[in-house]
């Protein structure tokens, strides 16, 4: 069973939900990455997305777009990735997701990056651009060795929605808003009534995470009321990473971490 | 190849996208397939392209600048003289139509040189509708008569100072424009770049070039050119010429921006020097690094300057149908003055890669041949950018 799964089913026997939180990789530095991570894990984050930057982000609002930039001058480099996921898995069993965009997997060769990523501790992969009828090798270079967590949107159709879930492992991303990531907007009545019709129509066969402006610990208990399995809080963390020094992060990520977990608890 | 399968030109193409925008290229693809065969659509935008933006443009025997070189006769292709200056009206018109008739209210589109942007304004000018442009930074610097012409068209421009701060930067925002908002708008895309149906989509509508080069040279020598020249940004102005003479005999050529050298890195050669990769919804070919980084480019006129290039061109060029060449900034310069004062036709900076390349071209070739050359555009937009590049390098 892979890391994803079980942590589902771990979360389930507890009645709990999860909290999955992205952050990107060295922002600003790769110093307060691994800091970053101590304060995710101590505060309870159930899965951790690590992002990792791309010079043209066209799902990203500007605080994740920012990031990348930042992180790609910093030098973050591939190989240097991947040493700083060895690091982190001796830090923690938490399952780890790497978030990027299809070239970066595709410049290397699929069953190549995929292979290195799986090596250092990745347990799964998002990749905003990639639509199911591109997947045949990303899918195939994927089985058996990551999950592959794909999106849906509200506007998807229910026959898509049948199609993405065939090829979907770890959870299912539904993205909360028409924008880009780090959009404010509240709470949509679209929003909830896509909620409904996936929950309807996947019968609880994979758990359904929502992702794309949920920043706050009011946005997690709301959207958990309505009975997602997961949400996925982002540019939140980024912005906070942005204003605190150092020698801070590890104590103000945990204790933000915190706050959101709590409501995953039902 | 006639209307790709998925969207793909062999390995080319596809649709990357997120999925908030799978409905949209649905919408626009069925869309498409239904309009373009439709009766009355098509003789709406034969009527645009007659009556408004002035087709069909002469192919002009460039007779001065023929004797210069001393080789084959060269013929221009005159897209310069349309509305607008620039082919770009050739896809607008044909866009800006069918968004008409999918009933969407709100166009976006980006642009590099301006050309697009206000070739978009001008079609949604005419046809009642309203658009905003986004552009690159510092294109709107290069290029700011045409910034000037979209404000006053109507259109709204909205600068991008994100990353490279060009056209590949504008594309990047008016997708998440369109990811944004998606419901009402309509992304008039302005080459044959992009996801499935966008490249096979642009080609179409800008294969009235080739259609009418063909006719003419029909006409007036009973044949085929023996080649055909084109500058290669996106690759839509190209495309357009090439695709009807895919099948014939004749030479085809594609001219990137070699800009200040390949080897100094600083160019937008990207079929010349790149590699594959995907960006934009597309698999192409990409100027990117080893890590799988888009690389910054380089080009003197803003219309090349981009990363990236129409998934057919990397088809025909793998299958090695079409040539690509590359031509540096200075022999652009070079060539912007040759025409200007032989001709006395002021080309646009992209067109006049093209012109470059033919130069070369010609001299190679028996006086008894003929070579078409698409001018892609008028240089209006491009003498403060030239006049600049005259004081910085003492040349004349
Ligand atoms: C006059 C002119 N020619 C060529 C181009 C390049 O575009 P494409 O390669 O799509 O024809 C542009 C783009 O702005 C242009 O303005």
């Amino acid at each position: 069973m892979s890391r994803i799964k079980e942590k589902f089913s771990e979360l389930a026997a507890k009645k709990e939900k999860a909290l999955i939180s992205y952050i990107m990789v060295g922002f600003p530095n790769e110093r307060a990455t691994l800091s970053a991570v101590k304060g995710l894990v101590k505060g309870g984050a159930d899965i951790i997305e690590l992002g990792f930057p791309f010079s043209d982000p066209l799902a990203d609002g500007p605080v994740i777009q920012n990031a990348s930039t930042v992180s790609l001058e910093k030098g973050t480099k591939i190989k240097k990735f991947f040493q700083l996921v060895k690091k982190i898995r001796k830090l923690t069993d938490t399952p780890l997701v790497l978030m990027t965009y299809t070239n970066i997997l595709y410049n290397k060769g699929y069953s190549n990056f995929i292979s290195e990523a799986k090596k250092a501790g990745i347990d799964g992969f998002i990749l905003p651009d990639m639509s199911i009828e591109e997947s045949k090798e990303y899918l195939k270079a994927a089985k058996g060795n990551t999950d592959t967590i794909f999106l849906i949107s509200p506007n998807t159709t229910k026959k898509r929605v049948k199609e993405i879930t065939k090829v979907t492992s770890g959870f299912l991303y539904l993205v909360a808003v028409y924008g880009t990531t780090g959009i404010k907007t509240g709470i949509k009545n679209y929003t909830l009534k896509a909620i409904k019709d996936v929950k309807k129509q996947t019968q609880g066969k994979i758990p359904i995470g929502v992702g794309f402006g949920v920043s706050t610990p009011e946005d997690v208990k709301k959207y958990i009321s309505v009975g997602v399995d997961a949400v996925i809080v982002g540019s939140a963390f980024l912005k906070l990473l942005e204003k605190t020094s150092q020698n801070q992060i590890e104590r103000k990520i945990t204790s933000f971490t915190k706050s959101l977990k709590k409501q995953t608890k039902i | 190849m006639k209307y790709p399968k998925g969207g793909r030109f062999g390995e080319f193409g596809g649709k990357y996208i997120p999925e908030t925008l799978v409905p949209a290229v649905q919408e626009l693809e069925e869309n498409y397939l239904k309009f373009k065969n439709d009766k009355i659509f098509k003789k709406e935008l034969d009527y645009y392209l007659k009556q408004y933006a002035g087709r069909p443009t002469p192919l002009y025997f460039a007779k001065n600048l023929t004797e210069k070189i001393g080789g084959a006769k060269i013929y221009l292709k005159r897209e310069d003289l349309l509305h607008g200056g620039a082919h770009k009206i050739n896809n607008t018109l044909g866009q800006a139509l069918l968004a008409k008739k999918m009933n969407k209210k709100r166009i976006i589109a980006e642009t590099g040189a301006g050309q697009h942007g206000v070739a978009t304004a001008m079609a949604c000018a005419a046809l009642g509708m309203k658009s905003e442009v986004y552009m690159g930074y510092k294109d709107t610097i290069r290029q700011k008569l045409n910034v000037f012409r979209m404000n006053m068209l109507g259109a709204k421009v909205h600068p991008v100072k994100l990353g490279s701060k060009t056209l590949k930067d504008a594309i990047n925002e008016a997708i998440r424009d369109w990811i944004t908002n998606v419901e009402n708008t309509y992304y008039l895309l302005g080459s044959a770049v992009g996801p499935h149906p966008y490249p096979v989509m642009v080609r179409d509508f800008q294969s009235v070039i080739g259609e009418e080069i063909k006719s003419q040279m029909k006409k007036l020598l009973n044949k085929n050119p023996d080649c055909v020249i084109a500058c290669v940004g996106g690759g839509s102005n190209a495309i357009g010429t090439f695709y009807p003479l895919i099948d014939s005999s004749t030479e085809i050529i594609g001219v990137e921006a070699a800009g200040k050298g390949i080897k100094s890195g600083l160019h937008s050669a990207t079929l010349s020097a790149g590699s594959k990769g995907v960006l934009h919804g597309m698999m192409t070919y990409l100027l990117q690094d080893k890590e799988g980084q888009i690389t910054e480019t380089h080009s003197i006129s803003a219309g090349l300057d981009y990363p990236g290039v129409g998934p057919e061109h990397s088809y025909l060029k793998d299958n090695k149908r079409v040539k690509y060449h590359s031509a540096t900034d200075s022999e652009v310069i070079d060539a912007f003055l040759l025409l200007t004062r032989t001709e006395g036709i002021i080309p646009a900076l992209e067109s006049a890669h093209a012109i470059a390349d033919a130069v070369k071209v010609a001299s190679n070739h028996k006086k008894s041949e003929s070579i078409v050359v698409t001018l892609s555009g008028r240089g209006d937009k491009d003498v403060e950018e030239v006049q600049n590049y005259l004081d910085k390098n003492v040349k004349n």
